[in-house]
């Protein structure tokens, strides 16, 4: 039962692993770059959860072999990867743009560690006025 | 097998501190998933990953640390709430993968809804083979179109924050010169 258990949800149990993993970066590293690493792993990890949901055991790409639904031929789920292929392209939308938002803070701040921008922010009044 | 190499890779990618390695870390791991797509029957998504993820990104990050330097400075505060935090979460999850169906079977509810409808009929009515292109083009077209809507608005956020920084710098530059 749970030799079943741990055979079945394999797959599952990784990707919140590694989702898990993506999520500490995130949140207990303080520069903003690894941040966004971080949160890219976190990411790719729910895209795996997303197709793994979609496998089907002994399937086939979802390529119509002749043309038809063929009842002999078992495919996996195709609308897994479809929603995962729209989430790719809006995960590096979003990747760039927190990069550029990087960019612009290290212009304005001369650092990327987050400790260090708010001790600017509560400090000396001059470091603030580049930040427009 | 592919899926224990990416969590040992997602645990390097936590110690390192060298932001370059880390970048090549994060390719590695983009490619590995690809691999593991495309061990999932996903090939269209494992192309993309390949292409998007490995490629692309890495490069949109070299190019952000050859404009902000790539040393990472040590954590200056305890990693136990976080640790923590991550902890209760992760349990959570597994908590929640308890009720969840075996993995591949294909008796799976996900399966039933409409996974059936565009295998059996997408071919007469669209005329395309590969269902995921089918799929995309055409039943979940405003899906599509709202993605191109996302990535433009993007292209014009960076565009907006990369110049903007450049015109402060020439107007600092030129006040200060």
């Amino acid at each position: 039962m749970t030799l079943d258990l741990l055979l079945t949800h394999y797959n599952y149990w990784v990707v919140i692993f590694l989702m898990m993993v993506g999520f500490y970066i995130l949140i207990s590293r303080g520069n903003l770059i690894k941040k966004i690493v971080g949160l890219n792993v976190f990411q790719t990890s729910v895209f795996m959860l997303y197709i793994s949901l979609g496998k089907v055991t002994e399937g086939t790409p979802p390529i119509l072999v002749d043309g038809y639904g063929d009842a002999d031929v078992v495919y996996s789920n195709p609308l897994p990867h479809v929603l995962i292929l729209t989430a790719i392209v809006v995960g590096i939308a979003t990747t760039s743009v927190g990069l550029a938002l990087a960019v612009r803070i290290k212009e304005a701040y001369g650092t990327l560690e987050e400790d260090e921008i708010t001790g600017i922010e509560a400090g000396i009044e001059p470091a603030g006025e580049a930040a427009g | 097998m592919l899926l224990t190499l990416l969590a040992a890779t997602g645990f390097a990618l936590l110690r390192i501190r060298n932001l370059f390695a880390v970048v090549m870390l994060a390719g590695v791991y983009s490619l590995l998933s690809a691999g593991l797509f495309t061990v999932m029957d996903a090939v269209d998504v494992a192309f993309t990953e390949a292409a998007v993820g490995a490629g692309i990104s890495t490069v949109l990050f070299l190019g952000a640390l050859a404009l902000c330097g790539h040393h990472e400075s040590k954590p200056g505060h305890t990693p136990l709430l976080p640790l923590f935090v991550v902890c209760l979460t992760g349990a959570a999850l597994v908590y929640g993968t308890m009720d969840m169906p075996g993995f591949g079977e294909a008796s799976n509810p996900v399966h039933h809804h409409v996974a059936d409808h565009y295998l059996e009929e997408s071919y007469g009515e669209i005329g395309i083979p590969n269902v995921v292109t089918s799929v995309l083009a055409s039943y979940r077209g405003y899906d599509t179109m709202g993605e191109t809507t996302v990535v433009f608005a993007a292209a014009v956020g960076v565009l907006i924050l990369l110049v903007g920084g450049a015109r402060a710098r020439r107007a600092r530059g030129g006040g200060e010169g």
